[in-house]
């Protein structure tokens, strides 16, 4: 590990570690003037976005709308045509390679199809990343997929299964034992609880609420689940015609404009909206 | 600098930690860990004060490494500002525990040989009957196209003909041209030592009508073509696609195999036909250059050397190479499951498996004209 990451990785940590009620609001994800075109077709149209510390911030928008050229763009894959993002507070266009590397491997990422290696076991999964940043013996390695699986609360005899032996729902929880695996401090899952049946989604969502607990993650998530978004979620951003509406869910649900009115108040979004309340309640 | 340090504190343990105890160290604290004396019991506090970073998969190797030592006979106590993970883990881990035992990561079962020689010949029998089913269905699909036409696919075929023939001329061409060229001058230099310089005509009209050209041009569409086969079937059977198909009362050996078999069995012929043109003229060529064989000259000892049946001899294979191309090809790629690697395996296999199987068929070929006297 060069001294220069290394550096970078234990700013990161302490960015994550402090603690005070100042430092709780400041933002750890801050993406402003954010501008994203395919062709003429224009995605992105000058997109503000700030993830506090510690908070589980939804973000929802139309099929189409930039939700996953968002995250691809934040997490530095993909090369916005203007604006900035700042992740703890660094512009990470302006990152040297062994910054940026120990930037990325501070994330936890899912993927919408969990996007585990076929050709590996779930435990291989797991330890992928690990052996790639840290040398270590296997016995070290069998324990922390142990942990991993734990946490997620896959039972143990996962761990040798490949990828295509597991159900949906185990699918998504190997992936997040896989993202939580570099002990990250900043989660992004893409679509989490997406074709899932509602009991694995709601056991998943308790899961999330757990680990953002236990773990004092910050979550950014790209959801289309209402139940979940309205269970889980501190804050919401919705992405409307290339801009971001961020608030708090109270706040969204009478936010004025048509398209967000008609996704909180729809038929779907009324149900999933009591049934949380009743079970609050 | 050590990580840790155990004392004893009268009748009880006193565990020191301190410095960077981060996902980094962990290759450092598993070794120091495991250099702990045992067993311990009793009581022991562990001192956190003087650590930093401390992450969650160290107090994990800690904590596991703890309750190995002391079995149930250590209470562990945490002072100094322990990680706010501690409990999760203390608990996750006496879970871990008493559930499922320490170790779980199964061994690989190692069989005798005789079960392995079992395991083999059964999947061998298996592998045959899958073949020889795949073959059937082929068949009964081309049975029906007497009565229905519609079931031969014809814009399909065409496509793959494209694909399989006509883009397959370059490649065929070149390396036809080449290896004719290679063979009549290394033939050019051994004839020459006898005066017979002029029979080289016959060497490469013989090797290049009845065998070359057909041999060469059937590898080559092996690796081009029953690759290809294979990758997009295999990546249909992993799309789900061919089970859509299905589903929707198609037949996806009508749709998917039928069309590039057969589109298969008509571009090879073809493509010999332009492999044979193309080792003549090379063969041609270098006896112009290298020979100084004038090309009418060169032209009247070829009719000389060719028997009625050479040409024949060598295009007659064409087709049924072919059929073993698109079979195996096709039939690899629907056994395509679950698996990227899988894909990558199914691929391989059906490119080695064509290419041994039209050198054993040529083989057979060879002693049955031998015999027949063709």
């Amino acid at each position: 590990m060069a001294p220069s990451s290394k550096a970078a990785q234990a700013a990161a940590d302490g960015a994550a570690d402090g603690d005070g009620a100042a430092d709780a609001a400041a933002p750890i994800i801050r993406v402003r003037g954010l501008v994203n075109r395919f062709g003429r077709q224009i995605v992105h149209d000058g997109l503000n976005l700030e993830v506090r510390r510690n908070e589980i911030m939804g973000i929802v928008g139309g099929s189409g709308a930039g939700k996953s050229v968002l995250l691809h763009s934040i997490l530095g894959l993909r090369r916005p045509q203007a604006g900035t993002v700042e992740v703890y507070g660094r512009d990470i266009e302006q990152l040297s390679p062994a910054e940026r590397l120990a930037m990325v491997r501070s994330y936890g990422v899912t993927f919408q199809n969990g996007a585990l290696i076929s050709s590996l076991t779930v435990a291989q999964n797991i330890q992928l990343p690990l052996r790639e940043s840290y040398s270590m013996s296997e016995d070290a390695l069998d324990e922390l997929v142990q942990l991993n699986l734990s946490l997620v609360g896959l039972a143990p005899d996962a761990a040798t299964k490949y990828p295509a032996q597991l159900s949906g729902g185990m699918v998504k929880r190997a992936a997040l034992a896989r993202a939580l695996s570099l002990e990250p401090k900043l989660l992004f899952l893409d679509e989490p609880t997406s074709g899932l049946d509602p009991i694995s989604a709601s056991d998943f969502d308790a899961l999330l609420l757990y680990l953002h607990g236990e773990l004092k993650l910050t979550v950014v998530m790209i959801t289309h689940d209402l139940d979940s978004l309205f269970r889980t979620c501190d804050r919401v951003s919705v992405i409307v015609g290339g801009h971001m509406v961020t608030d708090t869910l109270p706040g969204i649900l009478d936010n004025a404009d048509p398209w967000i009115h008609e996704y909180f108040h729809g038929p779907r979004a009324r149900a999933a909206e009591s049934a949380v309340a009743d079970a609050h309640g | 600098m050590n990580l840790l340090a155990l004392e004893r504190d009268g009748a009880n343990w006193r565990l020191e930690l301190r410095g960077d105890w981060s996902l980094h160290a962990l290759g450092q604290i598993d070794a120091e860990l495991k250099a702990l004396p045992g067993p311990i019991t009793g009581l022991l506090t562990c001192d956190w004060s003087a650590v930093e970073h401390p992450g969650i998969g160290t107090v994990w190797a800690l904590l596991t490494r703890l309750a190995y030592l002391g079995a149930s006979q250590l209470e562990i106590r945490h002072e100094g500002h322990p990680p706010h993970t501690v409990e999760l883990l203390r608990k996750l881990n006496l879970e871990l525990c008493t559930t499922h035992g320490r170790r779980t990561v199964a061994l690989p079962n190692h069989e005798g040989a005789v079960a392995g020689l079992g395991r083999w010949t059964v999947v061998q029998a298996r592998e045959a009957r899958g073949v020889l089913g795949f073959f059937g269905r082929i068949a009964s699909v081309l049975g029906g196209v007497f009565t229905h036409p519609r079931a031969l696919r014809f814009p399909s075929i065409v496509r793959h003909l494209h694909e399989t023939g006509v883009t397959a001329i370059p490649i065929v061409s070149l390396i036809a041209f080449l290896i004719s060229v290679v063979v009549a001058y290394l033939g050019a230099q051994q004839l020459a030592r006898f005066g017979a310089t002029i029979f080289v005509v016959d060497l490469v009209t013989i090797a290049v009508l009845r065998e070359m050209g057909v041999l060469l041009t059937a590898i080559i569409v092996a690796g081009r073509s029953g690759s290809a086969f294979a990758a997009e079937i295999g990546v249909m059977q992993l799309n789900e696609e061919t089970d859509a198909l299905r589903a929707m009362g198609l037949n996806p050996i009508e749709l998917l195999v039928v069309p590039r078999v057969i589109a298969l069995m008509i571009a090879l012929p073809l493509l010999s036909i332009v492999a044979d043109a193309m080792g003549l003229a090379g063969g041609g060529l270098l006896s112009l250059v290298q020979l100084h064989i004038p090309p009418a000259q060169f032209v009247t000892r070829l009719r000389e050397a060719l028997s009625p049946t050479t040409f024949w001899a060598g295009l007659v294979k064409a087709p049924v190479f072919a059929l073993l191309i698109g079979i195996v090809g096709c039939y690899r790629g629907m056994q395509v499951r679950e698996s990227a690697r899988e894909l990558g395996r199914m691929t391989t296999m059906a490119v080695v498996q064509s290419i041994f199987l039209v050198i054993l068929a040529d083989a057979f070929f060879a002693v049955l004209f031998e015999q027949m006297d063709f």
